[in-house]
């Protein structure tokens, strides 16, 4: 066999596998375009639809996937509708009550678990893990009661109570896994340099573990944001509901559905978690993974 | 500046376990005392225990007169460079080194003269803006060291300090901790696991092994005259060899026998030290570097043995020739220029002022 | 893990110091512990009452009477188990979990590969745009899915209409209304399973594939003898969160169905909200929530113990 054809072929092999390559790689794209564009179907019809007016909604004249004469009635008529802003401010008032409360216990109680250890700590890190597995439909029945027994009914603040029950324990478990990883040399060090432990807390760890921090807190923010079974359970008058419920018993009265504004107040709605994530997607991502890598 | 005094120190782990079994330990003011031995031997036990990061089972430790025992490490008046240099990753240099002289309350202007003279001393003064991860490994360990001497502590602790370095890298840092400590003579209490490091940077060499102290003294006197075959062994590279021999008296003086065909004769100076042992198994030791290419011209007490070579590692300056001497793998170390070559008989001269005559059982050099 | 180090027993105790009353380092080390457990407080506190208080108290309230005024043991339950409504509620719940979970955990792991495949700098983008399914509060987006289902309005409908054919009645026919509350979960949930199967392929050492490669192993050998392998333990907590996170659902039910119709699409948390809450039978809604105690346990007892058991034979 010549040198030339030995080439030749080894430069078709090449070539083959090279095009097998590029196909692959152009297969993936369009199957992934194909996931994105199903995935995105509802959030682009939700756009749609909050432009349209009620009377193009109910006209049902052309194709309902399109808008004709686009308008941002609906998005004014919410913001000046004195309903929503309640509910906008005791959304935030509550979320940010809840990410507050939940990170202080959460660190205080990882930085104790995964460093100090007091008889029974163990079982209590076991404990917290359990804990998150606990979902918010097993207790809200004997928490109705017990919220009830507080005079919380029909109280906005009682969310503030129950959400950090649901943020609180992931919270810890992550940053248990985030404290876990500074080496222990940085705390003796430390030691010997002479800080006690809060100031080993709040000069070491907090700011070592930051990115840990700001994914435990995106993670309150978007439990505490999108919870829906408590308020629809504990709240019924709409100067103590939050987002996700008032907009659903505001919007819909009786028959009547007012899609267009239910859909541009969905999208109110979901403008604090989208522009979060938009922002700090890295972290919003080490969140969701970090609770099954680092367990 | 202080002397520290370690007495009777055990330190024993739940389940009986002791790392340290009771040691004695005198470390003089401005001394380098290097801790040396292999893992597990107790000696990162002992440096965490002087610093006050392990509580100490029984016995008593002493610094500057002051028994320290139940004293907290940051009132120990003490610094610590650990291996992974433990630098807070989200401090500058400066604050690094700084760290411990705010909480200590320090004035401004004091901080920044102890910084920057630190700084000085370890050539890092344009490093002080910037984070941990913007150094080299060279520079981290600086910082860290740097980070002790701003404290101007009483004692100088070093947990292997060096052991995350590469080897070229070592051996530079290796000199600036000597530089380092003639400037600032603090007393230093130097941990690691590498005989080298100890002997080049210590005035005493202490060598443990299994929670206890083999040997205390200063490098030339381990080189020389080990107390027992652990330090015998674990002092000098490549490592002593150790072969079985029987001590016999073959006309006039004494001699050491390998087997039927080695038979090596004692020194005469060393013959009423040996004689003891006259008809016991023994083990004899000798140093690769005393084991050396055959001349014509020899020196008293330097004996022709001819070996069959099985190994031979040109190492450029020297040359490793390895062979079998009843079964056990014996190392010597000749020159280049003798062109020794695997599986040939090659002539090698003992020289026997350098052995070693150690018991079997006690391992105790005679 | 953290008890180790400084904290240890005086068990020899100390011969020469013995007069001093007590060592301040072993204070120090007391006193470190009642911080530890100082700091732990707010969580204990916190648990206790609203996680622990509460699961006890719902066992007491289900073996009351509707008006909570007489102890009847464990007739909430058995009365549950003989109503036909909540046979259907078992058999919805469990098919709504188990299909639901399957349909996540396979597409997750195709997408997951699709993402694999294409270069790491495009990933980001194309990570972002996947994710935003599980960055919508959920009951936000339902609310968009009913639209959509919607039985005079609806968008599907639409285009069926376009290409000839009939209309479906999406939510108004029971296991048409079931499969819709799946898909709706499914479009939710498999965003979860990608970027964990993601973050679990990244994981996976490049050495061995080809490592495999030169064995011989082709693809999907690969796939079945490296990846799958070696990705056991994610797969299997993603399945375990997704499964009870599926299971308790309370949101798209609620919205989409409210469990019609004629009940056919009630899970266990709806149906408690229907009669617990809605129709005030505190101790039947209590009963029927802690139908689903065991089953999670179980679930969670089994992938837990798969779990710490490979853990430790990779540690080992």
């Amino acid at each position: 066999m010549s040198a030339t054809t030995m080439e030749s072929r080894a430069a078709k092999r090449a070539n083959s596998l090279a095009r097998q390559r590029v196909w692959a790689l152009w297969g993936s794209y369009i199957a992934l375009g194909v996931f994105v564009i199903i995935f995105l179907v509802p959030p682009f019809y939700t756009i749609i639809t909050s432009l349209k007016t009620s009377a193009e909604i109910s006209a049902q004249s052309g194709s309902p996937w399109m808008v004709k004469d686009p308008t941002l009635e609906n998005f004014w008529y919410l913001i000046t509708y004195p309903n929503f802003q309640i509910y906008y401010l005791n959304s935030v008032m509550i979320t940010v009550l809840t990410v507050v409360i939940s990170m202080v216990i959460s660190i205080l109680a990882a930085f104790s678990l995964s460093r100090m250890g007091f008889w029974g700590s163990q079982a209590l890190s076991t404990g917290v893990f359990l804990t998150y597995l606990v979902p918010p439909s097993l207790l809200f029945i004997p928490l109705f009661q017990i919220v009830g027994m507080l005079g919380l009914i029909n109280s906005v603040w009682c969310l503030a109570l129950l959400y950090p029950t649901l943020a609180v324990p992931f919270c810890t478990w992550i940053m248990i896994g985030y404290f876990s990883s500074i080496p222990k040399e940085l705390d003796e060090a430390a030691l010997i340099d002479g800080a006690g432990y809060l100031q080993m807390l709040f000069k070491i760890f907090i700011p070592v573990a930051m990115p840990g921090i700001i994914a435990a807190t995106i993670f309150a923010f978007t439990v505490a944001w999108g919870a829906f079974l408590y308020p629809l359970a504990y709240l019924y008058t709409s100067n103590q509901m939050v987002l996700t419920v008032g907009i659903i018993s505001d919007l819909i009265r009786g028959d009547v559905f007012q899609w267009g504004k239910i859909m541009a107040a969905c999208l109110l709605a979901s403008l604090p978690p989208i522009v979060i994530y938009a922002f700090l997607m890295d972290y919003y991502v080490a969140g969701l993974t970090a609770g099954a890598t680092k367990g | 500046m202080a002397e520290v005094r370690v007495r009777k120190v055990v330190k024993e782990y739940e389940g009986g376990v002791q790392a340290v079994k009771g040691i004695d330990l005198d470390i003089k003011d401005h001394e380098f005392v290097v801790l040396v031995g292999p893992s597990g031997c107790g000696k990162s036990t002992t440096l965490r225990m002087i610093a006050g990061l392990e509580e100490i089972s029984s016995g008593e430790i002493e610094i500057d007169g002051e028994v320290v025992n139940d004293v907290p490490p940051r009132d120990r008046d003490i610094a610590m460079v650990f291996q992974n240099y433990a630098l807070y990753p989200h401090m500058s240099v400066f604050d690094n080194m700084a760290f411990g002289l705010k909480l200590r309350k320090f004035s401004k202007e004091e901080i920044k003269k102890r910084v920057d003279e630190a700084a000085r001393i370890l050539d890092i003064a344009p490093l002080l803006d910037r984070k941990p991860r913007a150094l080299s490994g060279g520079q981290r360990q600086r910082v860290a060291m740097g980070r002790a001497i701003v404290r101007n502590p009483k004692v100088f602790l070093f947990d292997e300090p060096l052991s995350n370095l590469d080897a070229k890298l070592r051996v530079q840092m290796r000199t600036e901790i000597k530089k380092v400590h003639q400037t600032v003579k603090t007393t230093t209490v130097y941990v690691t696991h590498d005989q080298i490091e100890a002997m080049t940077l210590a005035d005493r060499v202490v060598v443990m092994n299994a929670g206890i102290i083999e040997q205390v003294g200063s490098p030339q006197e381990l080189y020389h005259h080990p107390k027992t075959r652990f330090v015998a062994g674990f002092i000098g590279s490549p490592a002593m060899n150790f072969m079985p021999c029987t001590v016999v008296e073959v006309g006039a003086g004494l001699h050491i026998k390998i087997n039927d065909k080695i038979v090596l004769p004692v020194p005469p100076d060393r013959v009423e030290r040996y004689r003891p042992f006259k008809n016991k198994k023994m083990i004899f030791g000798l140093r690769p570097e005393h084991l050396f290419e055959y001349t014509e011209q020899g020196k008293p007490g330097w004996t022709r043995v001819d070996m069959l070579t099985d190994v031979v590692e040109p190492m450029g300056m020297e040359t490793m020739v390895h062979f079998f001497v009843e079964g056990t793998a014996i190392c010597a170390r000749v020159d280049p220029a003798t062109h020794a070559a695997p599986n040939e008989w090659l002539a090698l001269t003992a020289d026997m002022n350098q052995m070693h005559l150690m018991e079997v059982d006690s391992g105790k050099v005679v | 893990m953290a008890v180790g180090a400084s904290v240890s027993t005086n068990t020899t105790g100390r011969r020469d110091g013995g007069s001093q009353p007590k060592s301040s380092l072993k204070k120090f080390s007391q006193r470190r512990s009642t911080i530890a457990f100082a700091l732990c407080l707010p969580l204990i506190l916190l648990v206790s009452a609203f996680v622990i208080y509460p699961a006890f108290y719902a066992l007491y309230l289900s073996m009351l009477n509707k008006k909570m005024t007489a102890f009847v043991g464990l007739n909430n339950f058995t009365f549950l188990l003989k109503r036909n409504t909540f046979q259907l509620v078992i058999y919805q719940s469990c098919l709504f979990a188990i299909s639901a979970v399957l349909i996540k955990a396979l597409l997750g792991f195709i997408i997951a590969h699709l993402m694999h495949n294409i270069p790491g700098k495009n990933q980001r983008i194309w990570r972002g745009l996947l994710l935003v399914p599980w960055v919508i509060p959920l009951a936000l987006s339902t609310l968009t899915w009913w639209w959509m289902f919607d039985s005079s309005y609806s968008a599907f409908n639409w285009i069926l209409n376009q290409f000839g054919f009939e209309g479906v009645p999406w939510l108004g026919v029971g296991w048409i209304a079931r499969l819709c509350t799946i898909a709706v979960n499914v479009w939710y949930g498999t965003p979860f399973f990608m970027i964990m199967y993601l973050a679990a392929l990244k994981s996976v050492p490049e050495q061995l594939y080809e490592a495999a490669s030169i064995d011989g192993a082709n693809s999907v050998q690969k796939l079945l003898f490296v990846t799958l392998p070696m990705m056991r333990n994610i797969i299997s907590i993603t399945v375990l969160f997704s499964l009870i996170v599926t299971f308790a659902d309370f949101d798209i039910v609620r919205i989409l169905t409210a469990g019609g119709p004629q009940d056919n699409t009630h899970v266990f948390a709806t149906y408690a909200f229907q009669i617990g809450i809605q129709s005030g039978d505190i101790p039947l809604g209590a009963a029927d929530s802690l139908f689903m105690f065991p089953m999670l346990a179980f679930a969670a007892f089994f992938v837990l113990r798969g779990v710490t058991k490979r853990t430790k034979e990779i540690a080992a």
